[in-house]
C-alpha cells in the first residue's frame, strides 16, 4: 500500500496526475475527431462520388493501419511536416511539437474515422420523411440541422460513440511511446525505479477500469436524455 | 518521396509480415477457443460461473490491449514461484508473452461475440431439435454452432481486422514484426513518410483479403 500512498514515498500523486493527463488526452483526442468527423461526415453523404473517395479513404486507412503506425508517423513525422510549412512563410527555426499535442492529434484522426462512420450510419438511419418534411415547411438550413436532425441524430450515434470513447480512451496508452506522461507511462516509470512491475500495471489495469466504467455510468445517464420520448 | 528507399524497405517489412501473421493466427486460434468456452459459461445458469465468464470479458475488455502485454510479460517475471516451474520456459519468450496476451485479449471479444449469437438463436430451433428426440450434445454441435457461426461472421471478421491491428503492439516487448521494423527503420533512417506508406499498405493489404474472406464465407454460409 506504500507504493501507491500521496507524497515523496509513494506513487500516488503521480498516479493521480497521470490519470487525469490520460483523461486530458482522451478528452482532446474525442474533440478532435469530432472536428474530423464534422469534415468527412458531409463528404461521405455528399452527391459527388470524388467527395466519398476522399472520405473512404480516410476512413478505411486509418481503420485498417494500426494504431501504433499512426503516432510513429505524427511523433516521428510531426515537426518536420511543421517545418517545412514554416519553411514555405519564411520561417527557419526548429520547431518542436509537445507530445501532448502529436499524441492527441494521432488518437484524435484514428477516432475520428469511427466517429464519421458512426454519424454516417446514424444521419443514414433518420426517416426520410424528416427532410422532405423540412423541405416542405421552408425551414433555414441551420434551423433544420440543429432543431430537426441533429437531435435524432444524437439519439442514434449515441450508443455507439460510447464505444467511440471506450476505443479512443484505450487507445491513449499507446502514447506512452512518445513519452507524454499519462498512466501507462507513469507505470512504467514506477515499475522501473521500484523493481515492481506487477503491482504496477496492475495498477494501471485498474484505473482503466475505473476510468471505463465511470464514463459508461455517465454516458447512460446522457443517453436516457437524449433518448426521452422514446 | 524517396523510390530508392521505397525499394530497399519493401523486402525488409515483407520479412516481418511473416511474424505478425504468427502472431495473428496463433492468438486468433487461442482467442476462438477460449471465446467459445467462455460464451458457453456465459450461457450456464449458475449466477457464480456466468458472473466468472463476465468479469473475465469485462477485465479484458475494460482494460488496453498494452496494460495486458505489459503485466504479462514484465509482470509475471517478478513471481518468484512461476519462474521455478515449466512456465517459465514460456513466460520468458516475448513471443509467447505476446500470444498469450493477444488471445485473452481477443478470447474476451470472442466470447461476446459468440454469446449474443448463441442468444439470437430462436428458441424454437432449438425445441425442434429436442421433439425430434436429439440429445444436447447433438443439438449444440449440429444446430446451435453453425447457427451462432453463420450469426457471429460479420463480427467476428471485424475482430480479426483489430486483432491484426493489435499485433503491432507486439513491437514494444522487443518482437520485430510489421510495426516492430517500420519503427526501427524511420529511427535510423528518419523518413517516416515512405516507411508509413509500405507498411500501411501491408497492413491494409492483409484487411483487405480478410474482408473478402469474411464476404465470401457469409455468401456460402447464407440460408437457401
Amino acid at each position: 500500500m506504500e507504493l501507491i500512498s500521496f507524497g515523496d514515498n509513494g506513487w500516488g500523486d503521480e498516479l493521480f496526475v497521470a490519470a487525469l493527463m490520460t483523461i486530458a488526452v482522451a478528452i482532446t483526442a474525442m474533440l478532435i475527431g469530432f472536428l474530423f468527423a464534422l469534415i468527412f461526415t458531409p463528404l461521405k453523404l455528399s452527391k459527388y462520388k470524388i467527395l466519398n473517395l476522399v472520405a473512404n479513404s480516410y476512413t478505411t486507412v486509418v481503420r485498417g493501419v494500426p494504431e501504433l503506425l499512426v503516432i510513429y508517423l505524427f511523433f516521428f513525422g510531426g515537426s518536420s511536416a511543421i517545418m517545412y510549412v514554416a519553411q514555405i512563410f519564411g520561417y527557419y527555426n526548429y520547431i518542436e511539437i509537445n507530445a501532448f499535442i502529436t499524441g492527441a492529434t494521432s488518437i484524435g484522426i484514428i477516432s475520428g474515422a469511427y466517429s464519421t462512420e458512426v454519424f454516417r450510419g446514424a444521419i443514414q438511419s433518420i426517416d426520410k420523411g424528416q427532410f422532405e418534411a423540412c423541405h416542405v415547411l421552408g425551414l433555414k438550413k441551420y434551423i433544420y440541422f440543429f432543431k430537426v436532425i441533429m437531435p435524432q441524430m444524437l439519439r442514434l450515434a449515441i450508443p455507439n460513440l460510447s464505444n467511440v470513447w471506450q476505443i479512443t480512451l484505450k487507445d491513449t496508452s499507446l502514447i506512452s511511446v512518445t513519452g507524454l506522461v499519462e498512466i501507462m507511462r507513469q507505470s512504467y516509470i514506477a515499475a522501473g525505479s521500484t523493481r515492481d512491475p506487477l503491482f504496477f500495471y496492475s495498477f494501471a489495469a485498474l484505473l482503466y477500469l475505473i476510468l471505463t466504467f465511470l464514463s459508461m455510468k455517465l454516458i447512460n445517464r446522457l443517453e436516457k436524455n437524449y433518448s426521452r420520448g422514446y | 518521396m524517396d523510390l530508392e528507399l521505397i525499394i530497399t524497405i519493401f523486402p525488409k517489412l515483407l520479412g516481418a509480415t511473416l511474424i505478425t501473421l504468427k502472431l495473428l493466427s496463433a492468438s486468433l486460434f487461442f482467442g476462438l477457443i477460449l471465446g467459445l468456452f467462455f460464451a458457453i459459461l456465459r450461457l450456464n445458469k449458475n449466477k457464480l460461473v456466468r458472473g466468472f465468464a463476465y468479469g473475465y470479458s469485462y477485465l479484458f475488455r475494460g482494460t488496453p490491449l498494452l496494460v495486458q502485454i505489459f503485466i504479462i510479460y514484465f509482470g509475471l517475471g517478478q513471481i518468484e514461484y512461476l519462474r521455478s516451474t515449466f512456465l517459465w520456459i514460456i513466460l520468458k519468450e516475448p513471443y509467447w508473452c505476446a500470444i498469450i496476451a493477444f488471445s485473452l485479449n481477443t478470447g474476451a471479444y470472442t466470447s461476446e461475440i459468440l454469446r449474443s449469437a448463441f442468444q439470437t438463436i430462436k428458441p424454437g430451433v432449438i425445441e425442434a431439435g429436442r421433439s425430434l428426440g436429439l440429445n444436447k450434445v447433438f443439438i449444440f454441435t449440429k444446430i446451435q454452432i453453425p447457427i451462432a457461426i453463420k450469426q457471429s461472421l460479420p463480427a467476428y471478421g471485424n475482430e480479426i481486422i483489430l486483432m491484426l491491428k493489435g499485433t503491432s503492439l507486439a513491437s514494444t516487448v522487443t518482437l520485430m514484426d510489421i510495426t516492430g521494423v517500420a519503427k526501427f527503420i524511420i529511427s535510423t533512417t528518419f523518413r517516416p513518410v515512405e516507411v508509413f506508406i509500405i507498411a500501411g499498405s501491408i497492413y491494409l493489404f492483409i484487411t483487405f483479403l480478410v474482408h473478402n474472406l469474411i464476404k465470401y464465407l457469409e455468401k456460402k454460409y447464407r440460408y437457401q
